[in-house]
């Protein structure tokens, strides 16, 4: 505080410039300190569950909650055995659900983006305030007249009900269009239009590569916001089979409160759900750009 | 002559070209913005002015769906269930907002820090719940806080005091925000810690010559500049906060705390589904829908003054 305030004298601010070698390595440790135990509330619930998914339902409620089990093979079988292999179909319908609507909402969202930010036409300031408002709205409360009009097209519990909302995202539109500001040149547009390139071959293949950094974290994010779903595929699905990990989990969940052995599936489906997730998210993390995000309120 | 004759048509015609081209661009996403957003709105405000009536009157009369004007809206504000529930979607966003952004705020100031150890494996594990579905966070968390398989639990039984039980009374607010906490943090520390690496050095380099402290720089520089992305992080933790249902509703099963329309999205849930009251479910969305958006422009109007009209 007083450093600042105070004004000293040359000769003493210089020693204090000096100095910072040992004295911020020291200064130093807090911050560590304060960081690992971030780390490390983030880590013992997942911990946890990977502690707990070794151990057999009598050992769940009995033994000491982080000494491993043994009935972590077992509680595998389990898991896949349970409703004729539900598991896996739930798993492969996430996947369904997150991969699909992930990449074309990237390419719905990419093209919007690049119009809106590289052409001047009537209507588009119109245009950009209804995808402003689009993010703002809490696209959940839409999930009732979504299912209603679903419904009435006969469309509510299929595949599609759940995969064609997620299609539109404002704010992946709002992202593109950042990117493309910042990162694709009208000059270099120009010139390939001179060259004779229509505005087709001007999108393929002179913006599209230079937006690929921004288009990996629109897939990232509407992936992870796809398979984190739960309310739109709650509404939507009735048939068992069709549903998501998320709301498989959590029937598994909400049956299990009567049977504990049920509580040992919730746990071990858990677990397994969210090792490729974390893995993907680790392997990947360095191409997210999620500085784009930040930037996104001056653009 | 002829060359300034000739030259008017083309004209014409590339600016008709590049208004077809970004119309095609946008045709995917105009559809679906319609078919998804704006058709699903304006089904939602028809039906919440519409309900059903007895028509005919007397023991045989039969119910019908007519206009009903603002009935439905009516029974939206003077809903006790419906204010309950807004009541305790503050409590909840009272303790999830501020400590979301105030630990990613501080985690991201922290990293930005000279001299931290171990910066990469804290940043990447505080991230780590990002990946989790808040479905499976719940579930996580509601096995911690069960008195029978929470890790406290176990110590305070041997210990020979009895377990504190977090689902239950007062406690479910901050047991419910911690999940909601716990998966947004790593998200939002990320936000604001690229932005702080997006502040070029000389700026507050200078002032650590001349012996500011990293406190200081980081609240009279560092902060100030972040101060857009913060506006982004609280807007969207106050939008996550309205449209909270996943986490209550997991969290059901194991407590008796939470009622079944604990939270508004859980009530307008009920309405629609339980109860087949479709119209004042829409009634009910149309306000919560209207209210964010209300509340995240005044947000918005707000920081923007400040952050925007101080530079």
């Amino acid at each position: 505080m007083s450093t600042v305030t105070t004004p000293r004298p040359v000769g003493t601010r210089r020693l204090v410039g000096e100095r910072p070698g040992p004295a911020s390595r020291r200064g130093a440790v807090l911050p560590t300190v304060v960081l690992f135990l971030g780390a490390l509330y983030c880590l013992v619930p997942v911990a946890w569950v990977l502690v707990a998914s070794t151990k057999s339902s009598s050992e769940l409620f009995s033994t000491f909650t982080f000494l491993p089990g043994t009935g972590l093979l077992e509680n595998l079988r389990d898991l896949f055995a349970y409703g004729d292999g539900q598991y896996v179909q739930w798993a492969l319908n996430s996947v369904l659900f997150a991969g699909v609507g992930a990449v074309a909402c990237t390419v719905v969202s990419t093209m919007a983006g690049y119009a809106l930010a590289k052409y001047d036409f009537p209507g588009r300031q119109v245009a950009f305030y209804a995808i402003l408002g689009g993010v703002l709205l809490p696209g959940i409360t839409l999930a009732i007249p979504q299912y209603l009009l679903m419904s009435k097209v006969g469309l509510a519990g299929t595949y599609w009900s759940v995969l064609l909302p997620c299609l539109i995202s404002p704010f992946g539109i709002f992202l593109a269009r950042v990117y493309a500001m910042s990162a694709v040149p009208t000059e270099t547009m120009e010139a390939a239009r001179i060259d004779g390139a229509n505005d087709a071959r001007v999108f393929v293949s002179v913006a599209l590569p230079m937006m690929v950094p921004g288009m990996v974290t629109i897939f990232l994010l509407q992936f992870v916001g796809i398979w984190n779903n739960f309310l739109l595929p709650f509404i939507m699905l009735s048939d068992e089979r069709m549903y998501p990990l998320t709301v498989g989990l959590y029937t598994l969940l909400s049956k299990g409160s009567g049977t504990p052995s049920l509580y040992t599936l919730a746990i071990i489906g858990s677990a397994v759900a969210i090792i490729p997730l974390v893995a993907m998210m680790l392997v990947l993390q360095r191409y997210w750009r999620l500085d784009l995000i930040s930037g996104g309120l001056k653009g | 002559m002829s060359a300034v004759t000739d030259t008017p048509p083309p004209a014409y015609r590339r600016a008709r070209r590049r208004w077809a081209a970004p119309a095609l661009f946008l045709l995917p996403a105009a559809l679906l913005f319609v078919a998804f957003l704006a058709i699903p709105i304006c089904y939602a405000l028809y039906l919440s002015f519409r309900g059903m009536r007895m028509a005919g009157g007397g023991p045989f009369g039969v119910r019908q769906e007519t206009w009903v004007g603002l009935d439905n809206y009516a029974a939206v504000f003077t809903d006790p269930e419906l204010l309950a529930g807004l009541g305790r979607l503050a409590i909840y966003g009272a303790i999830a907002v501020p400590l979301t952004l105030g630990l990613a705020l501080t985690f991201a100031l922290l990293l930005d820090l000279p001299r931290v150890r171990g910066a990469r494996f804290s940043r990447t594990a505080i991230f780590i719940p990002y990946a989790v579905p808040g479905v499976v966070a719940t579930l996580l968390w509601g096995f911690l806080y069960l008195p029978s398989t929470s890790p406290a639990g176990w110590i305070l039984e041997r210990v020979g005091l009895g377990g504190i039980d977090v689902l239950h009374g007062p406690m479910i607010f901050p047991s419910v925000a911690n999940i909601a906490i716990w998966g947004g943090v790593g998200f939002n520390m990320i936000i604001l810690y690229t932005s702080l690496r997006g502040i070029p050095v000389d700026v507050y380099e200078a002032a650590r010559l001349d012996g500011a402290s990293e406190w200081d720089i980081a609240y009279r520089i560092k902060i100030p500049l972040v101060a857009p992305a913060l506006t982004l992080t609280g807007l969207f933790a106050l939008i996550g906060t309205l449209q909270v249902y996943g986490e209550p509703t997991t969290l059901r099963p194991m407590t008796s705390a939470i009622s079944q329309t604990w939270v508004p999205l859980m009530l307008i849930y009920r309405d629609a589904f339980t109860r087949d009251n479709l119209s004042l479910a829409a009634a009910s969305s149309v306000v919560l829908a209207l209210g964010t958006l209300v509340v995240s422009v005044i947000l918005l109007r707000v920081t923007q003054k400040r952050s925007f009209g101080e530079s």
